[in-house]
């Protein structure tokens, strides 16, 4: 990875962002706004995570609410409970954070600035030189990523500078969200930091507050010769590095460009069958580059680019990881027809737009003497491509005793569950059909008639009552309701699923009203 | 009908499904038997072969529409667990067909596959295409109108993937039977409810149900007569059966006193 470094002077700026006393990216309340907002409606039920620090468990982060108690980051777990009854205590969630601020910090990279980097486990650097104007200048680019954070739901602040040092300091200690530090004023505003704003090391800290100094602007008022003697060289690198006078290597993120290969034709082509085999070669140049990086394509993306410069898009979901040349061909030639080439196709370019880590798998029953089956992916791919990726489908069980609730539609490859061996029907109605001149001796007992969709039944047989409860959970008004469902079988053979609402003695269970909800057979 | 015992007749009937089929006869899969001797033996080949086959209800009634798509559903069912948990893709226009059901006549949820698809004519082609590719163990699809042509399409797809497809063909109106018109289908059924037998102990027939029953008609196969039979739904390890004949069947209520066992 490159490390470029800022030449000592140079006109340079930084601007890191930091979430240190506000939320922590990653808290899981900000990625559950309705468990945010109800944490925030109680009055006493201000939040805070904790994380376990040798055998004390220590605040790692607290919401406003709870600053605003006299709760800060650092305070053990005992005495923020002895201080706010009711609060609302979680673990804190490292890895999860440092994911967020990755994603972040990518998302900074591709928008904001060619050149972020990870400032620490809270904080964000972006270098601005040569971005800000496109953004409006340097202010109104800061509010608008601070904006931006407010609206992730995480508190933020930002300081610009001319070194990385300065930034970092001044963002953390400079008190305020937006903070610009006029180019050459980087020693007077730092002057009344306290030490550990330069990222100093406990030792160094301790050292100097034990000799008495306590900001930095007395440190750069001191001989630099005893300094270096007393604390060693890291001291007045870190000095240097926050006034400009060294160099400090920069670790961008890089964010991963996908794979992509780019066709240009020597004249424009329009027909179907040139514009399949153009794509054909663009997978065959693909693939190797996939099977070199062990990767397999979930979405491939086929853009071309026609002679008055519209973009044509034709895009094909795998359902598995694949780079199986000639079925990802056969996938994009079916989607040639949508492809409206006008006066013609100058350039194709074809992406890898997601892609998956796909090493060797073992074969199947292959040992045994069985012969494999033809995998079921390639099918599923192109149905997809037929259908639409979300029409084809498994259904598995929900828990849930309502029948129309208890079905819900799966990914082609995940393993579904069954459902309990209660008698269900074929064919489910929905919503259920009215049934008329339902003659039912109460409360419990089946049917005799019925009439339904304009005819007469006449019940030979019946099985029932199944009793359904309605979910209270869901909604206020099935709290009460109930459902008693029978199993007739009409003279002619027929079967069918009839259900009462109410039980039939209490009338805020329902209605008596009779619905036909399902055919057997 | 059994399988002949003359191996000359047997190459003979080859060579004319060669003929029919425009092609050399490939090595194709075996055939699935019902598990009953009553209805193999008078199936051609002593099962269904991997071919398309075709039911409707024997009325427009509901209830026999749901008795034929049951009865698919078990035939594909046995297909699926002929290859251990092979999978069964269902193209359907309606949103009507109810899972848990399925299941209990052996389709289990991890055996079934849906496409929604738009009307009969994407159907028809995504069953083609579901069993050209040759990894599904049957494919079911419900269609209103299938011309000869597509039916034949679809039959001669089967047989050169050596996937079976089921088609169930339903009413469109009350007067137009969907079987009427002639089709390529080398089985063609017709299934109506029937009733069932009330339970041995039952005092009032309101107070159990036995099994369901149906009378399958097999109105057209190829090579072979028709017949047709009363059978009793199929179980959740899709296992059809015969009703008991009524001298074996245990007293009814109301009748004379139950025998000692």
């Amino acid at each position: 990875m490159p490390t470029p470094t800022f030449p000592n002077g140079s006109a340079v700026r930084e601007a890191t962002i930091v979430s240190r006393g506000h939320w922590n990216p990653g808290a899981r309340w900000a990625r559950e706004p309705v468990v945010r907002r109800r944490s925030l409606r109680i009055a006493e039920g201000a939040l805070v995570t904790y994380a376990r620090t040798g055998n004390r468990d220590l605040i790692a982060a607290a919401c406003p609410e709870a600053r605003a108690l006299g709760i800060a980051p650092g305070m053990t777990l005992a005495k923020a409970r002895v201080l706010v009854r009711g609060l609302d205590v979680r673990p804190a969630d490292h890895a999860g954070d440092a994911a967020w601020l990755e994603r972040l910090g990518l998302f900074a990279a591709r928008r904001w600035t060619p050149r972020a980097a990870l400032s620490g486990p809270d904080g964000l650097w972006l270098d601005l030189s040569g971005v800000a104007h496109l953004f409006g200048g340097e202010a109104q680019m800061c509010r608008r990523i601070l904006a931006f954070c407010r609206r992730l739901g995480f508190g933020a602040r930002i300081a610009v500078a001319r070194t990385a040092g300065a930034a970092h300091a001044l963002a953390r200690f400079g008190g305020e969200p937006l903070l610009l530090c006029p180019p050459g004023s980087e020693a007077d505003l730092l002057a009344p930091m306290p030490l550990a704003a330069l990222r100093l090391d406990e030792d160094a800290l301790s050292a100097a507050s034990r000799l008495g100094l306590e900001r930095v602007g007395e440190l750069i008022a001191m001989p630099r010769a005893p300094l270096q003697r007393r604390f060693g060289e890291a001291l007045l690198t870190r000095l240097d590095q926050a006034l400009g006078r060294a160099s400090e290597p920069f670790e961008p993120i890089v964010p991963e460009e996908p794979r992509s290969i780019l066709l240009r034709f020597m004249e424009p082509i329009a027909s179907a069958e040139a514009i399949a085999e153009a794509s054909g070669e663009a997978v065959r140049r693909l693939v190797p580059l996939l099977a070199e990086a062990g990767l397999g394509v979930r979405r491939l993306v086929l853009l071309c680019q026609r002679v008055d410069n519209d973009v044509q898009a034709v895009l094909v979901s795998l359902a598995r990881a694949t780079r199986d040349g000639a079925h990802l061909h056969a996938l994009l030639c079916g989607k040639i027809e949508t492809i409206e080439p006008g006066f013609g196709i100058e350039r194709l370019r074809l992406v890898a737009a997601r892609v998956e880590p796909l090493g060797a798998r073992p074969i199947e029953g292959e040992m045994a003497g069985a012969r494999p089956a033809p995998d079921l992916a390639t099918l599923i791919d192109r149905l997809a491509a037929r259908l639409g990726a979300r029409r084809i489908h498994r259904l598995g069980a929900v828990e849930s005793d309502l029948p129309e609730r208890s079905v819900r539609a799966l990914d082609p490859l995940a393993p579904p569950e069954s459902w309990p061996d209660w008698p269900r029907p074929v064919r489910l109605l929905h919503p259920p059909e009215p049934v008329e001149g339902v003659l039912a001796p109460l409360p419990d007992g089946a049917p005799a008639r019925f009439r339904w969709r304009g005819r007469s039944y006449k019940v030979a047989a019946a099985d029932g009552p199944e009793r359904l409860y309605g979910e209270w959970w869901r909604h206020k008004k099935e709290q009460a309701a109930v459902r008693d469902y029978f199993q007739v079988e009409d003279q002619e053979g027929a079967r069918f699923w009839l259900f009462r609402n109410g039980d039939g003695e209490d009338h805020t269970t329902g209605d008596l009203s009779w619905h036909m909800h399902g055919l057997f057979a | 009908m059994a399988a002949s015992p003359s191996p000359s007749l047997d190459a003979l009937r080859a060579e004319i499904r060669a003929i029919e089929r425009g092609g050399p006869v490939r090595a194709a899969r075996p055939v699935v038997p019902f598990g009953l001797p009553e209805v193999d033996d008078r199936l051609a080949g002593g099962g269904l072969a991997p071919a398309l086959h075709e039911a409707a209800g024997v009325s427009p009634d509901a209830g026999d529409d749901a008795a034929a798509t049951l009865f698919l559903a078990a035939l594909a069912a046995r297909f699926s667990r002929a290859a251990g948990t092979g999978q069964v893709l269902w193209a359907l226009a309606r949103r009507d067909l109810f899972a848990p059901g399925l299941a209990q006549a052996g389709l289990t949820p991890d055996r079934l596959l849906f496409a929604q698809c738009g009307d009969d004519a994407e159907i028809l082609a995504v069953m083609e295409e579901g069993v050209r590719h040759g990894s599904l163990a049957a494919v079911i699809g419900e269609v209103k109108r299938a011309d000869m042509a597509a039916a034949r399409r679809l039959q001669l797809a089967a047989e050169e993937g050596g996937t079976p497809a089921f088609l169930l063909r339903r009413w469109r109106k009350a007067d137009a039977e969907p079987l009427a018109a002639p089709s390529a289908a080398c089985t063609r059924w017709r299934i109506g409810c029937a009733p069932s037998s009330p339970l041995p102990y039952g005092i009032d027939p309101t107070e159990g149900l036995g099994r369901a029953r149906w009378r399958v008609a097999l109105v057209r196969q190829r090579g072979g007569p028709p017949h047709d039979w009363l059978l009793e739904t199929p179980d959740a390890e899709a296992r059809f059966a015969l009703p008991a004949p009524a001298g074996d069947r245990a007293d009814l209520a109301g009748g004379e006193e139950r025998r000692a066992a």
